[in-house]
């Protein structure tokens, strides 16, 4: 599963794995239906590592197991060094997360939200007191610091949430389609963050069903019916298939067997 | 520990007070409740109408009806009735009893010096028709002794009412209704706490650090106690201005020991919301589990000495059934806490066990 590709930016304050996340036969179950069958690969420390599939593929379950929010019904994963079915308190301190669905409270202002969001990670007033004016200086969100996050563009809203999940300086970031509905340039300065995020030795844990975003990552996985189908870096895959761009290959790979609500 | 549990304490004031709508209704809805229901439930019964067939027409039979129409609770239907019309007028419910003098009344008083009249009463409302027939008969006694106050009597009987001599029902209702009204608005409160949360995706964003269930399950009781006390505190005022229900006791006892009657429904509202999916359904059941069992088995009403057995089980284990032992004794007995310690010992046991399944609930929910 290794690859000569990878770029590799190994902390070396984290002990125990290279890997920030390595997955072995991970496999969940809802009743009868297998949402992530089996899946097994690795993602070294420093690497955007992207997750491309349809929705319903199952991505964000694959991730909600990663984060602790899901026991896996069978296989086990390893984040940051840390089992999930037995040690998730300890990457819940050491994961950011960002999910699908926008989860800032709208009737709460910018500022109380970074309060919020810093106190339920056990951060000290200064600290949060610090973080706050950083941060809304980074977004250039001075002015509206006291208004209500609904009154929010998308755009900003995810910015900010993205912000918020990196407030208590995790090592690992996992981002659950974090662009979905935005405009293609707010897109690109999103990727632009991410590359910074990476940059400063975070690991970027990405899902998205965005091709041209799949050509961002460093590495990336195609997901299928809960299955990882194709694994490698997208200059390697367009190499190996001979085609063009990850659209192809992903058509290449899925063929006419879309089923029209997993439609991308 | 404390910081996350802070944390959570503050951003549940900053919505209680952002959404000033909700407060409102929070505020206002449990003294409207209050004076709707204060009003409208009572026992006590006033304007009886009675009809009379009078075929004696003399003055001491005058005297048996005014002495039915002095008080306040007979009130006589001014006109005459006739003995065909009488099923009709029972019928539209015109009139409740039917008082018939016979001819004779005079003459047997004089000659007999006792003489016998017919009370016919609607009984289709039990209740009712007791309640009239033990109203006339007192009537008659009254009655009896102003026409004649050297008849023998054999035994007297002279009750003295304890605790409410009136034997006004409001007192008894009121502080039901303050059981009530807390139950129901302290369990819908915390009933969509986490499910509101679960819906909004927000719930998700918090599961994923490092919080515990019970700094969830904490964080989100204790600004609703807050809540919950000015609640309760408007509530007995509201009772007291409107209903002139008196506090013989410790006042401070019943703010006490409303809290933690607030904190067991608060307690129960949120393990509704560990479990409910939607805020629709959370609040629906929580209506549906809180204000049937209360109206109907924990003796706001009925007493539950009277009731089966098995519903007697059931009524132990509702928390207004102590409270309603609780809350009248203080405000109409003035019981201290001598004599309610076992109430008040069960209610904080039932709110410490509700709060701790919420707790392993909404463990079990992090899956």
């Amino acid at each position: 599963m290794s690859s000569e590709h990878l770029r590799f930016t190994g902390d070396p304050a984290l002990p125990a794995s290279e890997f920030a996340v390595s997955a072995t036969d991970l496999t969940k179950r809802f009743g009868t239906f297998t949402a992530v069958d089996a899946i097994s690969f690795t993602v070294r420390k420093g690497e955007i590592f992207g997750f491309l599939g349809a929705n319903g593929a199952g991505k964000t379950t694959a991730i909600r197991m990663f984060c602790g929010l899901l026991p896996p019904t069978s296989g086990t994963a390893n984040v940051a060094g840390y089992n999930i079915r037995t040690q998730s308190r300890y990457i819940k301190q050491t994961i950011g997360y960002m999910s699908q669905k926008f989860s800032l409270y709208e009737d709460l202002t910018v500022a109380q939200n970074i309060e919020f969001y810093g106190g339920i990670y056990g951060l000290t007033r200064e600290h949060i007191a610090r973080k706050t004016e950083q941060l809304l200086e980074e977004l250039q969100l001075q002015d509206r610091r006291n208004k209500l996050t609904a009154s929010l563009p998308l755009g900003w809203k995810q910015r900010l949430a993205l912000s918020v999940s990196l407030l208590h300086d995790p090592s690992i970031i996992f981002l659950d389609e974090p662009t979905g509905g935005v405009d293609p340039i707010s897109r690109r300065n999103f990727w632009r963050i991410i590359y910074e995020i990476a940059g400063s030795g975070k690991t970027v844990f990405v899902t998205t069903h965005y091709m041209d975003e799949a050509e961002y990552c460093n590495r990336l996985s195609i997901m299928y019916r809960g299955r990882i189908i194709e694994i490698g870096h997208p200059g390697e895959l367009k190499e190996r298939y001979g085609l063009d761009s990850m659209q192809d290959i992903f058509i290449h790979l899925v063929g006419g067997d879309i089923r029209p609500e997993n439609t991308p | 520990m404390r910081r996350r549990l802070f944390a959570i304490i503050r951003k549940e004031f900053i919505h209680i007070f952002r959404d000033w709508r909700t407060l409102m209704i929070i505020i206002l809805m449990p003294i409207l409740m209050i004076v709707l229901y204060g009003y409208a439930i009572t026992l006590d019964m006033r304007n009886i109408v009675f009809g009379v067939i009078d075929d004696a027409r003399t003055t001491e039979s005058r005297a048996l009806i005014e002495a039915f129409s002095e008080n306040g609770f007979f009130r006589p239907l001014h006109r005459e009735i006739r003995r065909d019309d009488m099923e009709e007028l029972f019928m539209r419910r015109d009139v409740h009893m039917v008082l018939v003098i016979p001819k004779t009344l005079s003459t047997d008083l004089i000659t007999r010096r006792t003489a016998t009249v017919q009370l016919i009463v609607d009984a289709g409302d039990s209740n009712v028709g007791t309640f009239v027939n033990n109203y006339a008969a007192q009537v008659l006694n009254i009655h009896n002794r102003r026409v004649n106050d050297t008849s023998p009597l054999l035994f007297t009987i002279t009750p003295r009412i304890f605790y409410n001599p009136d034997m006004n029902s409001t007192h008894f209702f009121v502080p039901g209704l303050v059981a009530l009204i807390l139950m129901l608005i302290s369990a819908l409160l915390t009933s969509i706490a986490i499910t509101r949360e679960k819906e909004t995706g927000t719930m998700e964003q918090i599961l994923v650090s490092p919080v515990h269930a019970r700094e969830i399950v904490l964080g989100k009781v204790l600004p609703y106690v807050f809540l919950g006390l000015i609640n309760a505190s408007l509530i007995l005022i509201s009772a007291w201005i409107l209903f002139a229900v008196p506090v013989r006791g410790s006042l401070l006892l019943l703010g006490v020991l409303s809290l933690v009657y607030v904190f067991v429904a608060l307690s129960f509202g949120l393990l509704i919301s560990t479990v409910a999916r939607t805020q629709l359904i959370a609040m629906f059941g929580t209506l549906m589990a809180t204000i049937l069992p209360t109206i109907m088995l924990s003796g706001f009403i009925f007493p539950i000495a009277s009731m089966p057995d098995i519903l007697q089980y059931f009524a132990q284990i509702l928390p207004a059934t102590y409270f309603l032992l609780i809350i009248r004794a203080i405000m109409l007995k003035g019981v201290g806490l001598a004599e309610l310690w076992p109430e008040a010992l069960i209610l904080t046991g039932m709110g410490v066990l509700l709060l701790f399944a919420a707790t392993r609930r909404f463990r079990m929910r992090l899956e």
